[in-house]
């Protein structure tokens, strides 16, 4: 179906033993949105995040991606998921190339990945501008750099909506500048975006929703009410005013 | 050299299949910070041949049955209970070699054939051990050849290879799997004290030395056979514990291999000083 909501959360909630994180929280992403999730630290964003894309089942309602229940494995393989970014370790024995291969692990059960997979790993980090870093290994990269793979690796299954944990978290200016010009151009492409963040940062011209979670429920609010709400920077960039 | 060759082939063989599978399946656990869990496993597998003699079954078929089902437990724990794990793991282990010493003892086995099982008994590998250690060692590496992607996903990041449709949880029981079965096939070479040093060292080794994760993994199994070759050559010429000298031919290769990382990684340092 052609409308049909990217994601769909109907009446979700979520509880740990420490307590309820999500209240009774109701969404849609749809196709080409480019949304971002604002929050404060412990606001539940990550866990809405996992509830979103089926790593943790609610507690009540009900989580859709692509029309599917989120914990189904075929509609998560037009997901690409960035999480947060420590969960690489500097120690990891991998090259750059390896790291974008594994986005397309889930494509074939069995064996080694293919010459075309290759090219198509190469593709997904011209994309992001790291071609020239292939061989390098993962760990000896710089923040942003590093964030630009895990963006490339989760390209390189083409898929149709992209799920970007706090992806700027600790990472530099210029890189966050660069980082917000990949995403525009993918949203340009046609894939929908969803960014969990504290703040709009370098994406603020480009984002068109802005979604805001406090003690567990969600607000949709504008981009004047983010930056009053949050206090976060925003600097417009040549040729991108701030959409409304 | 050539008369211990002749005379002792299989054992040769059979350290080297060891060598090479253990740090096969050890490249995933070292990065999915499971490095101990082949101890763990040698615990649990120590109880297996325990009853195993006792119920005059093949110890290593005994143990072996014992390593799957522990090492599938230990995983199902770390996943229910990750903030209680360690009491829980550490009930699995010493329950376990409290099973193996009350049994051995009470079967008049404790310090005759527990203790081959213990520190290893290469060189006694019969033809009918050999092949039954190549043909598991055979399978631990088609598997991991098989399973490469979704194991190479997971051990970079279990989350987004969850998302992305990688089926995490039943690699991790494979992967368990594997691992036990290692750990009951390097039992016969360096014992179950000793069978995690093969699993985990020769990937520190490998990962000092090379970038992709594939080349650590090869680098790895390559180090491995080669050290536990030249630890039997070693203890034949020395009259040293093959077992023992195995592993320390492989610790002093990490310290080496430790020494040239760091100035590899100093020199660069330099040069960029110098380029600045």
């Amino acid at each position: 179906m052609r409308d049909q909501p990217l994601i769909e959360l109907r009446s979700v909630s979520f509880s740990y033993e420490t307590g309820r994180v999500l209240a009774d929280v109701s969404l849609k992403i749809n196709p080409k949105d480019y949304v971002v999730l604002l929050g404060a630290n412990g606001s539940g964003k990550s866990t809405l995040l996992k509830v979103a894309v089926g790593l943790l089942k609610p507690t009540t309602g009900a989580a859709m991606l692509f029309g599917r229940p989120a914990t189904d494995a075929r509609a998560r393989e037009r997901v690409g998921y960035v999480p947060q970014r420590a969960v690489i370790s500097s120690r990891l024995p991998a090259t750059v190339l390896e790291v974008v291969l594994a986005g397309r692990a889930a494509q074939r059960r069995f064996g080694g990945f293919t010459r075309a997979e290759r090219q198509q790993a190469l593709r997904a980090l011209e994309r992001v501008g790291m071609q020239d870093f292939a061989r390098r290994r993962i760990g000896e990269l710089s923040g942003g750099q590093q964030q630009r793979v895990l963006i490339a690796r989760a390209l390189v299954s083409d898929p149709e909506l992209l799920i970007l944990d706090e992806p700027t978290a600790g990472v530099d200016r210029d890189s966050q500048i660069a980082f917000a010009r990949v995403l525009r151009e993918l949203n340009g492409d046609g894939v929908a975006i969803v960014i969990v963040a504290h703040d709009l940062g370098a994406v603020a011209p480009d984002v068109r929703r802005v979604l805001a979670l406090h003690q567990g429920h969600i607000d949709e609010i504008s981009l004047e009410e983010a930056r009053e709400r949050v206090g976060m920077f925003v600097e417009d960039h040549p040729g991108h005013g701030v959409a409304g | 050299m050539i008369t211990f060759i002749r005379n002792f082939w299989p054992a040769l063989l059979a350290a080297s299949v060891v060598g090479a599978a253990a740090p096969a399946i050890g490249t995933f656990l070292v990065q999915r910070r499971l490095s101990l869990i082949g101890d763990g496993v040698g615990h649990i597998a120590l109880a297996g041949v325990a009853i195993g003699l006792w119920l005059k079954i093949s110890p290593l078929a005994s143990a072996l049955g014992f390593s799957i089902l522990g090492a599938i437990g230990i995983d199902r724990l770390r996943r229910r209970a990750p903030e209680e794990g360690d009491m829980a793991l550490a009930l699995f282990f010493y329950g376990s070699i409290a099973i193996a010493v009350v049994v051995a003892s009470a079967s008049g086995n404790f310090s005759v054939n527990l203790f081959g099982f213990l520190f290893g008994q290469v060189l006694t590998t019969s033809l009918g051990e050999l092949i039954t250690i190549a043909a598991l060692g055979a399978a631990v590496i088609a598997v991991v050849s098989l399973l490469y992607r979704g194991l190479l996903a997971s051990a970079i990041d279990e989350e987004a290879a969850t998302v992305a449709g990688v089926p995490v949880s039943v690699l991790n029981v494979f992967l368990m799997i594997l691992g036990a079965v290692t750990v009951g096939v390097g039992m016969q070479v360096v014992g179950v004290l000793l069978v995690a040093a093969l699993l985990v060292l020769p990937v520190g080794i490998a990962r000092n030395l090379v970038r992709s994760f594939r080349g650590t993994m090869l680098t790895a199994s390559a180090v491995g056979a080669g050290a536990a070759l030249v630890g039997l050559f070693v203890s034949n010429a020395a009259n040293t514990a093959p077992s023992g000298t195995i592993v320390l031919v492989v610790c002093a290769l990490f310290v080496l291999s430790d020494g040239w990382r760091r100035t590899r990684v100093a020199m660069v340092r330099r040069q960029s000083e110098e380029t600045v």
